[in-house]
């Protein structure tokens, strides 16, 4: 297992989980999350700079991006405009070009809009931007996306902060046989077992937010996840038995008393 | 007495004196410019030449830095 390193955009990473830095009650329980998990990619947010309130914790007084690679997105945004704009600021913030497309199709159900997430995977690339691109799991716009020069496929589970598991692994299957670009589950994970099953998948990580930062006990859930993705890996490394309908006894038929 | 103009920074109206460059703002506010973006009237400015670039009345500058996110 040493040598199983999730590559994105020719970037060694050990750790196949990605977190969230949303929804946590403060920076230091998100910074203690993110270290228990093990993570080594955590998504950001760009924002305003808080003008009237000085001394409001910055994100990088916590979380130093020397160590921990930043993963900035677009969440909030609504059209390729906005998107690239944000994207292209938080270039200007310190170089990072390796990021996270996010353009949301309605406020309801945060299902990403293909054709403007499309349209700015294409521009993001030719300005020399790495796309990771958060997706619907639908096999052929992976493909185009794919196409217009993503650096990773990240399809949804089920809509943003739902919690509710992989909803179509079938899709995820299919989307996993046709790329060999890295594969990575993007929203929608409620519980440790979900990132397991995404592994054994043959997904190459799962991204998570909401389901650690919002569990009751976020630092054991950050953990739980660290250990359900290696687990999820070895088992699909491992290559699983193949499912047969009748029993088949475990111990030998023959010397029986 | 000096000239004021008015500009919007992060979308409140400030007035400030004619002529103020762009770092004055940064300085004034506090703002660890390693760890920010500045946009004037949504175009990107280099940081490195915010000291030269004098304010205009209804300029719009935006200055985002990275906050938690999923």
């Amino acid at each position: 297992m040493k040598k199983d390193k999730l590559i994105i955009s020719k970037k060694n990473f050990s750790s196949r989980l990605i977190v969230g830095t949303g929804k946590y009650k403060s920076m230091h329980e998100c910074a203690k999350a993110i270290k228990l998990s093990g993570a080594e990619i955590v998504t950001v947010a760009v924002r305003r700079v808080n003008i009237t309130d000085k001394k409001k914790p910055l994100l990088m007084d916590y979380i130093d991006p020397k160590k921990i690679t930043y993963l900035p997105n677009t969440a909030g945004c609504f059209n390729s405009k906005e998107a690239l704009r944000t994207l292209r600021l938080a270039r200007e913030i310190g170089g990072w070009k390796l990021v996270k497309l996010e353009v949301l199709g309605d406020k309801k159900n945060l299902f990403p809009e293909m054709i403007e997430t499309l349209k700015s995977t294409e521009i993001l690339t030719k300005e020399g931007f790495k796309v990771m691109v958060y997706c619907n799991d639908d096999p052929l716009m992976a493909k185009r996306l794919e196409n217009s020069g993503a650096c990773a496929i990240m399809p949804l589970a089920a809509p943003i902060g739902s919690g509710l598991g992989i909803i179509n692994e079938i899709n995820i299957k299919i989307i996993r046989k046709q790329t060999k670009l890295p594969l990575i589950i993007d929203a929608g994970l409620g519980q440790a077992s979900d990132a397991a099953i995404a592994m054994e998948l043959g997904c190459d990580g799962v991204l998570v937010n909401t389901a650690i930062a919002k569990a009751k006990k976020p630092f054991q859930m950050a953990l739980a996840f660290k250990n359900a993705v290696i687990a999820g890996r070895q088992s699909y490394l491992s290559g699983r038995i193949k499912k047969t309908l009748f029993g088949n006894p475990s111990s030998p038929k023959s010397g029986i008393i | 007495m000096k000239k004021k103009i008015k500009i919007k920074l992060n979308g409140k109206l400030k007035t400030i004196n004619n002529k103020s460059t762009i770092f004055s703002i940064v300085q004034k506010n506090k703002i660890p410019l390693a760890k920010v973006a500045i946009e004037l009237n949504q175009e990107i400015v280099d940081k490195k030449k915010i000291k030269n670039i004098n304010l205009k009345n209804n300029d719009k500058i935006e200055i985002v830095h990275f906050i938690g996110g999923g």
